[in-house]
């Protein structure tokens, strides 16, 4: 019930941004379109509705995270850049396995989106049961966990594990 | 001034759209395109929306949604990434020849 009203407030401020300059026919057919939304889908927005109103979570979210992804996205921008203009096109291609520890979904999202805009990876599947995720790398260095994490999972996964793991930050 | 810091956004937006697209043609298989693609195309994109932002005034009726579109952007295209390449490998499409490791394909003999 509180997961179908949050998305009913999500969706209804989504559509307001979308019409923007908000009138009365607007707001009445977002109110209408976002009711249907939240009957539909309401149910799988949030599992765990507590977890996104903890100010210390969302305080690593916005000031460590997201800094953090935007600078590796653009790293990942100049990286593609390089091997696609270099004549000699400098790639060693591969699919790895890197585990995690990570084991809610929306870590387990983040994480992944997070590896595929950084620097030359590629999330091909995830196995949520064993914890591993099949990436794509387009530089393979080792293919040893200890290797793979190192280069690849270190730069998120402490973070993600504070923000949105049950068990690691103290209430 | 602001018009020529959107107008800098967007030729930067620009110039990484065109590399992603080079890299579209010249590397060489599924997987290695697909990191072109969703890594300078976010990015590129993004950069020409937040310059349309820019450009139009701020925090207007176009640059709300362009806004709104950056957001979405970032959400969606590694995930239509991962779709893509899973799908890919699940159809058999093989890695380049040169490729040095295939761990996926060694974990999912048994299971198939």
């Amino acid at each position: 019930m509180k997961s179908r009203g949050l998305m009913f407030i999500f969706s209804f401020v989504v559509w307001c941004i979308l019409t923007w300059v908000p009138d009365i026919q607007h707001l009445i057919a977002g109110a209408a379109v976002s009711m249907v939304v939240a009957l539909v889908m309401g149910s799988m927005f949030l599992t765990r509705p507590h977890m996104l109103f903890n100010p210390i979570r969302i305080f690593y979210f916005v000031f460590w995270y997201v800094p953090v992804f935007a600078w590796e996205l653009i790293k990942a921008n100049f990286d593609v850049a390089y091997r696609v203009i270099h004549p000699e096109m400098p790639i060693r291609p591969g699919i790895v396995r890197l585990r995690t520890r990570l084991r809610s979904d929306t870590g387990l999202t983040f994480l992944a989106n997070s590896i595929t805009l950084t620097p030359g990876t590629l999330t091909v599947d995830i196995n949520r049961d064993d914890g591993v995720l099949y990436i794509h790398w387009i530089n393979v260095v080792g293919t040893d966990p200890e290797t793979t994490y190192r280069e690849i999972g270190s730069r998120f996964e402490p973070m993600l594990r504070k923000i949105f793991e049950e068990d690691a930050v103290e209430q | 001034m602001i018009d020529t810091i959107g107008m800098i956004f967007i030729g930067l937006g620009l110039g990484f759209d065109v590399l992603g697209c080079l890299g579209l043609v010249r590397l060489p298989d599924v997987y290695n395109r697909l990191q072109a693609a969703t890594k300078c195309v976010t990015l590129g994109t993004c950069g020409i929306l937040f310059g349309t932002f820019l450009v139009s005034g701020g925090f207007t009726e176009t640059g709300f949604k362009a806004l709104i579109a950056i957001v979405f952007l970032v959400l969606a295209s590694p995930v239509a990434a991962h779709a893509v390449s899973r799908g890919a490998h699940r159809a058999g499409i093989k890695l380049w020849d040169r490729s040095v490791v295939d761990s996926y394909a060694e974990d999912k003999e048994g299971e198939a």
